[in-house]
């Protein structure tokens, strides 16, 4: 077992702002423990622009605006970064067990900083009637397959909510030629940015459908058709206003939810609904020196201000490690 | 035109028993599967559940082979290196009247020769039970209900076979079936295969088989059951499986254990036409969450990782099983519902007699590998065995599938045993059957099928032909 002072969990925006932040306040031993292959995060396959508006007072895409952080956490001596590391356990007295290829280490830490970011809302979530065939995506992984992989998923595309990366998905996809037949909200109005509605359905003439669902999916082996249902505000659905809409693919974007099975692991209550942490001050969790920062505290709409509070965490981090002494 | 001594057609649970038991005899011997990969049909909605042989009516050959197969079960799955737990099943009552109906139950389940069956009260249950309602005032224990991986199960069994000389066919559906003076020709699409005896384990197609094999007399009536899968963060939501008193058409809806720690909650019980009719229903999930929180009360909706619909290939009450004297060398497997795959090693040593009353000479072989080297799941092992397998094979510390623990090693592991396609990986390991859905692992299980396979990524399937997950490589336009 090593021990450390600081492990930063999560190479995405929010763990590499909080442990540079930690080291520019003076910790000198920090692990970043990232899980994919490379850093950044989910931000790699954000190729579209509106990051770093207000953090840099410019227009950035994602790889541009994750490449700023990674090229200066690379340069801090007191940051070594681990990648291909999956944490597997974590306990409240802050030792923490991960696995890498080739290896299973056990660390413990006079502080931890989880920013494990967060998971898409499955079709399982939300409960869409109908079979299970080829062809439904969560948006990100449609994301994922288009932008890393330069893999089309579909050529006739509905999307289920209207959050923001499913609107940027819309553009995306029409982008790359298919067609987007429809975009289906239940609610009364978009949960993503207004600026997204505009700038990606509104610009491509993509029909926008308030306070309808999906009533069913069909296909055996590939999508081949969803029902689409007017609902009331008590979403129930509206008879005779079911049409049927012909398509290969659907593709869910019904938000977002924190990730945090680890400090579950640990003790700290999650909240039922959003999966983040039960508490009143920003990073903080019921564990001393447990800090959690991000999309895993609470999901952000924009990155700038995951940005912004993660270097908080960082903060705590580093005054936290300082008062033991 | 390849011949055989005997040809299996359907490659699910009972197919793949069969295939094995009769892997132990010099015998020529294949199975027909029509999809890709085995278990691909009524099979892989299996929950998993090895009963103890009470809810059968005394007299029914159901209940006897249930009984019989429980115990061959643990035989079978200590060879095969498949996990089985033996977590005992609690038929729950809450009232006086109900407590009478466990006495008959019990009664039944004695005659049928279920071991150390009992009724067990409040105080015990309490103990032992503290999620179940509090309302429950009895209930009829099963120790020796378990659990084990329904498909783990059927590739194993396969895998087995196959070491010992069996062959499958697999995306060989049969379209004909012609009856010979030396016994059957069986067509499918692409091939003609020959075969002196000819067993039909066809599940939701058993009829349909039957009939091109000349005997006309029985309809499957599919019964669809949808369920409900949980986070394997639940685990221990109960220490038993959980049994409501018996309907008149099934064992109601239960809390299951499963192999893989996810509680699961269903089925429900519908009667439908089609047999491929596999959708989910708001009115099945209604059901099955307030049937499923009548036993536990804190079951949480928000908990739902996966659902599913599975159909059981019904015939009337029971199993039929029974070589056809009108087509001799037929043997029919059909109706296999609940207990069936309990049953299935037991309906595998019935099929063996069967033949063998026909005229099928058996011989053992010399050389049977009746063991198997059991697969590994970083899952279902702890941390400290993990950290030395990593030692010895790196890629077991490359974690794929993050919400199931899933390394590259086992999914690769996977394919080369014979996953073909994602529902394969999927069935096999845990990858992508957890709480995310895939959405992280989606993409590197691609690569690793289309890398395995000698396969373009655009040839990578969910399910088989058809179900290609993406359209186009735009990198190779």
């Amino acid at each position: 077992m090593t021990e450390r002072d600081l492990i930063v969990v999560g190479g995405g925006p929010a763990g590499i702002a909080a442990a540079i932040a930690a080291a520019e306040n003076g910790v000198k031993d920090i692990l970043l423990l990232e899980r994919d292959q490379y850093l950044g995060g989910i931000l790699n396959q954000c190729i579209h622009t509106g990051f770093g508006i207000e953090y840099f007072k410019e227009v950035l895409t994602g790889p541009e605006y994750a490449d700023r952080f990674v090229k200066k956490v690379r340069s801090i001596k007191e940051i070594e970064v681990s990648l291909k590391s999956f944490v597997v356990r974590l306990t409240p007295d802050k030792t923490l067990t991960y696995l890498r290829p080739g290896l299973m280490q056990v660390d413990k830490a006079k502080a931890i900083i989880m920013a494990t970011g967060c998971r898409e809302r499955t079709r399982e979530m939300i409960h869409i009637p109908g079979t299970r065939p080829a062809g439904i995506f969560s948006a990100g992984l449609a994301q994922k397959l288009i932008n890393i992989e330069g893999l089309l998923p579909g050529n006739e595309v509905v999307i289920v909510g209207s959050g923001d990366i499913g609107l940027i998905m819309a553009r995306r996809f029409t982008l790359e030629g298919a067609k987007v037949k429809a975009v289906i909200e239940i609610q009364k109005k978009t949960r993503g940015l207004v600026r997204n509605v505009v700038q990606c359905l509104e610009d491509f003439d993509i029909p926008l459908y308030f306070n309808h669902k999906i009533s069913r999916l069909y296909g055996k082996n590939r999508v081949e058709a969803v029902d689409i249902v007017e609902v009331d505000d008590d979403f129930n659905e509206k008879p005779g206003t079911k049409s049927r809409v012909t398509c290969d693919t659907v593709l869910i974007s019904v938000g977002l939810i924190s990730e945090n099975e680890l400090i579950e692991m640990a003790g700290v209550k999650l909240d039922r609904k959003t999966n983040s942490p039960v508490t009143n001050e920003l990073n903080k969790t019921s564990i001393p020196g447990l800090f959690v920062c991000g999309n895993s505290f609470k999901v952000y709409d924009i990155v700038d201000s995951v940005t912004r509070d993660s270097i908080i965490a960082g903060k705590l981090a580093a005054e936290y490690i300082r008062s033991l002494k | 035109m390849k011949s055989y001594d005997v040809l299996i057609v359907g490659g699910g649970v009972v197919g793949a028993a069969i295939l094995r038991e009769l892997s132990h005899y010099k015998l020529r011997i294949a199975l027909l599967e029509k999809e890709e990969e085995l278990a691909f049909g009524v099979s892989k909605s299996n929950s998993g559940i090895i009963h103890p042989g009470t809810q059968n009516p005394a007299g029914s050959l159901k209940g006897r082979l249930c009984v019989q197969g429980n115990r061959l079960t643990r035989k079978i799955t200590r060879e095969l290196g498949v996990d089985f737990k033996e977590v005992g099943e609690l038929i729950v009552a809450f009232n006086e009247d109900e407590v009478k109906k466990l006495l008959e139950l019990k009664k039944e389940a004695e005659t049928l020769g279920v071991p150390r069956i009992e009724i067990v009260n409040k105080t015990w249950l309490r103990k032992h039970e503290p999620n179940l309602n509090k309302d429950v005032i009895a209930a009829l224990y099963a120790p020796t209900a378990g659990i084990v991986s329904p498909y783990r199960l059927v590739y194993d069994n396969a895998e087995n076979a196959c070491r010992n000389g069996a062959e499958i066919h697999t995306l060989s559906k049969v379209v004909n079936i012609k009856k010979t003076k030396k016994g059957f020709e069986v067509f499918t699409a692409s091939d003609i295969f020959s075969a002196r005896y000819l067993v039909n384990a066809a599940g939701l197609f058993a009829d349909e088989i039957s009939k091109m094999a000349g005997v006309d007399d029985f309809r499957i009536k599919p019964r669809k059951g949808e369920e409900f899968l949980l986070d394997k963060k639940k685990e221990n939501l109960t220490n038993h499986l959980i049994f409501p008193l018996p309907t008149k058409v099934s064992k109601g809806i239960l809390i299951i254990k499963t192999a893989d720690g996810n509680p699961m909650i269903g089925p429900t019980a519908v009667d439908t036409e089609d047999k491929e009719d596999l959708a989910t229903s708001d009115e099945g999930f209604r059901k099955v969450f307030s049937a499923a929180k009548k036993l536990v009360p804190s079951i949480n909706e928000n908990d739902i990782v996966a659902y599913f619909a599975g159909l059981r290939p019904a015939v009337g009450h029971d199993f039929i099983i029974r070589h056809e004297d009108k087509v001799p060398g037929f043997v029919n497997v059909a109706g296999i519902q609940s207990p069936g795959l309990t049953s299935a090693p037991a309906i595998a040593l019935m099929v063996r007699n069967i033949l063998k009353r026909n005229g099928l000479y058996f011989r053992r072989k010399f050389f049977f590998h009746a063991h198997r080297k059991k697969t590994m799941h970083l899952f279902a092992i702890p941390l400290e065995k993990t950290k030395k397998l990593i030692r010895k094979n790196h890629s077991y510390g490359d974690v794929v599938c993050r919400c199931e623990m899933v390394s590259s090693k086992e999914i690769r592991d996977a394919i080369h045993r014979g996953a073909k396609t994602m529902d394969g990986v999927k069935f096999r390991t845990r990858a992508q059957a957890g709480r995310c859905h895939g959405t992280f692992c989606t993409t590197r299980i691609m690569k690793m099928l289309a890398e395995e396979n000698g396969k373009p990524l655009t040839a990578v399937t969910k399910k088989g032909p058809g179900s290609e997950i993406v359209k186009k490589d735009k990198t190779r336009d």
